[in-house]
């Protein structure tokens, strides 16, 4: 294998096995950063000897013990020269854990140990945008400069956000565990919250060139998964999971041949993933039956479902939609729901019903600059032939709109509505 | 990027013999593993070649030929799996951990996006291909 094979097969072998090495490392030591820099250490080792010596049997176990070597032989050479005699009570404790025998050699505690790392990267001490750096970082093993490019910021900016996150977990002495009952059900929502922010990011670009952008929602979906298998008896899971699965199997047909966006109902079904919708179904099936009371993510995923089982639009059970998003605003008490459930309403109950509940919307505040909200005005507007209004509210979307792509396909609805 | 790897017959899996319990134990291990990690989409094991069959194109002439199938048992698909990986080189280190032996060669083949063949695929073309899904959820 040459040098440059090598480095690739390590750049491989380090995104499946960083994040239980760094959620393993995480429990020895207490501290995600050192973790992380033991971790690194080890990726550094093995770039310097797996081109000589072959990538080992077991590179997970191998890069485990190097970085846990590195971190005795880093604490004991600073105690050794700053502090003989009064090794502090945390470093000797450390120290004494990293010489241990290998306890996470034994799977199931190393995948607990995964769920406590996705639990201590989506805590509320931080803010969401940290938690998502720090989960692509730690949980997705993304590099700092994939990071940067998956979310259009500078690495710059990633970097400093991966560093603040860290220092901000260890100020605040965030255990390294899995909530309890208690806190469970806030912490897990918490969790998906990000995983969904990640696949969102992906998926509908909030801002820039591109539309979407798949292999952010890829790793959502990785997550997602893994997730899924981490907690089998959490309805929300899957049904994020499913949620995901579905939309994803839409992502090849949302944009046309010039990377412009194509809207539900002019996609061509064709194109629609099919082994991603058999996914999703069959996701949206255990959440459904671990649960009566269907969560958040369940009913967006059942109205996913709705799009995804007839074989053309006009099968579309529109009704069943509304249904869906009634009990999803009753849930969530969301704005962005209503304006939904008004789009649903369009089509189940006709243009005059949905237009009520759009203007019922207009003054409130959470959607003043929200682009979709003039745009489904619009619509509405267009079906009732009430075109001159549709025009300037497609307008307005548009001037709203920061994605590129989006926005011209506003401005283009404006002008057809002129037509 | 999605990958198809494909399992080689052997004549064990020819005669329809259930692997062995150790090689049975070692391969639902790896599966797991492979759920687990957000990797495997999709993977099933096939039927002996003694209950399958091919057919054969000839300008207009179709012939039926029943198996099993004569070529070597390592030029025979066994099973299948279709993972997801964020490059080649992670699929070829996950398929590095499968538990095969004995001078076993397991094919990895990144699986064409429908997106490869924008060019070619003509409107007609595609109608046509949604007609065929079609049919064949309707059999299904």
């Amino acid at each position: 294998m040459g040098a440059s094979a090598t480095q690739r097969a390590i750049d491989a072998v380090w995104r499946i096995e960083s994040a239980r090495l760094i959620a393993g490392l995480t429990r020895i030591v207490r501290n995600v950063a050192i973790a992380e820099d033991l971790a690194q250490d080890a990726l550094v080792a093995a770039l310097e000897q797996w081109p000589e010596s072959g990538i080992p049997d077991k590179p997970g176990a191998w890069l485990m013990a190097t970085a846990k070597r590195r971190g005795i032989d880093a604490l004991r050479r600073r105690t050794t020269l700053e502090r003989k005699q009064e090794l502090i009570g945390r470093e000797l404790e450390t120290l004494q854990q990293l010489d241990q025998p290998d306890l996470a050699a034994q799977v199931d505690e190393v995948e607990d140990d995964v769920l406590r790392l996705v639990f201590m990267t989506c805590h509320p001490v931080l803010s969401q945008e940290a938690r998502v750096a720090l989960t692509l970082r730690l949980l997705g093993g993304l590099s700092t400069p994939e990071i940067a490019r998956a979310l259009l910021l500078s690495e710059g900016t990633v970097a400093q956000r991966i560093v603040r996150a860290k220092h901000t977990l260890a100020e605040a002495r965030v255990p390294f565990e899995v909530p309890g009952r208690d806190e469970l059900a806030d912490r897990l929502s918490a969790v998906l919250e990000v995983i969904y922010l990640i696949f969102n990011e992906g998926y509908a670009a909030t801002s820039g060139e591109h539309w979407t952008r798949p292999s952010l929602c890829e790793d959502a979906l990785r997550l997602g998964r893994i997730l899924a298998a981490l907690m089998p008896r959490e309805p929300e899971v899957h049904g994020l999971l499913a949620l995901m699965e579905l939309q994803a199997s839409r992502l090849r047909a949302r944009v046309g041949p010039r990377g412009e966006p194509v809207l539900l109902d002019d996609q061509d079904r064709a194109r629609w993933d099919r082994l991603l919708v058999q996914r999703g179904l069959a996701a949206l099936a255990r959440a459904e039956n671990l649960s009566r009371a269907l969560g958040p993510y369940t009913l967006q995923a059942a109205v996913a479902a709705c799009h995804a089982r007839p074989r053309s639009g006009e099968e579309t059970d529109w009704p069943r939609i509304v249904a869906l998003y009634d009990a999803l605003a009753a849930l969530t008490g969301s704005p962005v729901v209503e304006l939904n459930r008004a789009v649903a309403v369009t089509r189940a109950f006709g243009p005059e019903a949905a237009l009520e509940l759009v203007d019922s919307l207009t003054d409130e505040p959470a959607l003043r600059r929200y682009h979709l909200l003039p745009s489904v005005r619009g619509d509405v507007l267009a079906r009732l032939g009430r075109l001159d209004e549709a025009r300037e509210e497609f307008a307005r979307a548009a001037a709203l709109c920061d994605n590129a792509r989006e926005h011209e396909l506003l401005l283009s609805r404006a002008a057809a509505s002129g037509a | 990027m999605r990958f198809m790897v494909l399992v080689p017959g052997s004549p064990e899996s020819e005669r329809g013999d259930m692997p062995s319990t150790e090689l049975f134990e070692a391969m639902t291990k790896y599966n797991e593993e492979l759920v687990k990690a957000g990797v495997m989409l999709a993977g099933d094991g096939l039927r002996p070649t003694s209950e399958g069959a091919k057919v054969r194109f000839d300008g207009g002439e179709r012939t039926v030929i029943d198996g099993p199938f004569t070529e070597a048992a390592k030029e025979i698909v066994a099973g299948y799996w279709i993972w997801q990986c964020a490059s080649r080189d992670e699929a070829i280190e996950w398929l590095r951990r499968a538990p095969f032996d004995d001078g076993t060669e397991i094919e990895l083949r990144p699986i064409a996006e429908l997106d490869d063949f924008d060019e070619e695929l003509t409107p007609e073309l595609r109608e046509a291909n949604e007609r065929l899904r079609e049919q064949a959820d309707a059999r299904s």
